[in-house]
């Protein structure tokens, strides 16, 4: 394979920024997730590292250190080249169910219109494709999806709401997500996902990681409840499938 | 333990954030103003990362239902301690029953208590910082109660430092961030000549500036942001991330501020001027 060029930047003196080519693709956020792991486990020590991955990025930051810039950006470099493609960070698909009736899905009547497409088939197609997870950020635990079929594609709303609701599902732009809070927000709403995807009672907050991929189910109200009873007393269990990376 | 009788504008316990979360989407959080967080913590010899109270604008009147020794530090507000004034970067032994009310702000915008030991709720992800949803509220009401743990041996060693105050510092110095070549030399030109100010929307999030640089149309896919990113938005605003501010954006990040620059920025309220120095 090919090495793809990367590009160091400056930010600030505790923290570094490596880009790969502008483009939202998969082959680029494989080779972000493998240099980060590679990072971890052969170059930066210490634990006062962070990693931050998003599309086509890659920010480490210690805030402990003074970076100099130019020697810093230089063994970086020479890591990427020594990298083989034989690190690999273990992903997986999460299966998320979503309750996409009316009381939830608020906009799915209005898309319907405007797509000129039965809301059956909406909802069909949001659950058949599976999504990949370019990045985490905006909120805690807001999946930033990619993957969105073109024939879903439909403008954020021309006013945000003001209160969009923990668990809705949102479609705008080439984007589709969950809002892991209640928030402010301008997506189109179609549903509401009853598994928390941000939960900080958890020892791990966050089930999912920058590079994992996400697939919707449909869910009777009747499981739809009963998932959210099981998640306030902490016991849902979601599915989850590993994916070779 | 402390009791919040009244909790003033917006207290919260900080301490120097959460790390090790960005990559979830959690913001660091943290005091503001790490300077002022700094002295206070060494005049009380506790560890730098213990928790203080973080008192924007208008403070509030607390009761020590236990012994402890205190430090005020940050902005100045006029404070009594049992109706005797009180100043900054001084230690004061408390007693059971002591109570400390803030006055007037006269100079800056946050103040910070510090205590022997530091605050003490309840830790989450190896951090006291108030950060909703992480914590259960953003800030301190009327009647909570804040634990601190005061281990009596303590005997201050030094009971007062004078400081160069860096409140009235109106310069914010800046590293290059990763879209700063994208600037013209018109945007140049304004960013390092002209003065700033800050505008309403000003808090732990963000501040943003009331002066616009020229408009731009460069689109960049969302990457990772830290606090003291300046982002300059397609219509030419400047937003500068702070400490509760979001780990990526889609805004591309012209500036970074320094650490001493944060904490100059943090003591700043709306109308402030600022100006910006690349190093």
């Amino acid at each position: 394979m090919k090495t793809l060029a990367i590009h160091i930047k400056p930010f600030g003196v505790h923290a570094i920024l490596i880009e790969w080519p502008n483009e939202v693709n998969e082959d680029i956020l494989n080779t972000i997730l493998q240099f980060e792991a590679f990072l971890k486990s052969n170059c930066l020590e210490g634990s006062d590292w962070e990693y931050v991955p998003a599309y086509n990025s890659l920010l480490l930051i210690n805030k402990k250190l003074n970076i100099d810039f130019k020697s810093f950006s230089d063994k970086v470099n020479s890591w990427y080249h020594e990298m083989g493609t034989k690190v690999l960070k273990q992903r997986y698909l999460w299966k998320l169910p979503v309750s996409y009736e009316m009381e939830f899905g608020i906009d799915l009547e209005e898309i319907s219109k405007s797509l000129k497409m039965e809301i059956s088939d909406i909802i069909s197609l949001h659950t058949k494709h599976i999504y990949t997870v370019y990045g985490i950020g905006f909120l805690p635990g807001f999946m930033y999806l990619g993957g969105l079929p073109k024939v879903l594609e439909v403008a954020r709303k021309a006013t945000p709401r003001l209160k969009v609701i923990k668990g809705a599902v949102g479609i705008a732009g080439k984007q589709t997500g969950v809002y892991p809070q209640e928030s402010p927000g301008g997506w189109n709403i179609i549903g509401n996902c009853s598994v928390p995807i941000f939960d900080a009672t958890k020892e791990e907050p966050c089930f999912v990681g920058v590079g994992d991929q996400i697939q919707f189910y449909s869910v009777s109200r009747a499981a739809y409840d009963l998932h959210k009873i099981e998640a306030e007393v902490g016991i849902y269990k979601l599915e989850k499938i590993e994916i070779d990376a | 333990m402390l009791k919040v009788l009244k909790s003033g504008f917006y207290t919260s316990v900080q301490d120097l954030g959460r790390f090790h979360l960005r990559n979830k989407g959690v913001p660091v959080s943290g005091v503001m103003d790490e300077l002022s967080v700094f002295k206070a913590n060494t005049l009380l010899e506790n560890e730098i990362t213990d928790g203080v109270l973080e008192i924007t604008m208008t403070g509030p009147t607390l009761l020590f239902e236990e012994e402890t020794y205190m430090v005020m530090s940050g902005a100045e507000m006029t404070a009594t301690l049992n109706n005797q004034p009180i100043k900054n970067y001084k230690v004061y032994q408390i007693d059971v029953g002591d109570i400390l009310s803030y006055g007037k702000l006269e100079e800056g915008f946050r103040s910070y208590l510090a205590v022997k030991g530091g605050f003490e709720p309840k830790r989450i992800y190896d951090s006291v910082s108030f950060y909703k949803p992480i914590s259960f509220a953003n800030r301190l009401m009327d009647g909570d109660i804040v634990p601190f743990h005061y281990n009596k041996i303590f005997k201050p060693k030094i009971s007062e430092i004078k400081v160069d105050s860096f409140l009235g510092e109106t310069v914010l110095e800046v590293y290059r961030a990763p879209e700063f070549d994208m600037l013209t030399d018109s945007q140049l030109t304004v960013l390092f000549s002209k003065d700033f100010t800050v505008a309403k929307e000003n808090n732990r999030m963000a501040y943003q500036l009331n002066e616009k640089l020229d408009s731009h149309t460069v689109s960049m896919l969302t990457s990772a942001t830290l606090p003291g990113t300046v982002q300059l938005t397609p219509a030419g605003k400047l937003i500068i991330l702070m400490k509760d501010g979001q780990t990526t954006g889609g805004y591309p990040r012209i500036l970074q501020l320094s650490d001493r620059a944060i904490s100059i920025l943090a003591q700043k309220r709306e109308g402030a001027t600022i100006s910006f120095k690349l190093l």
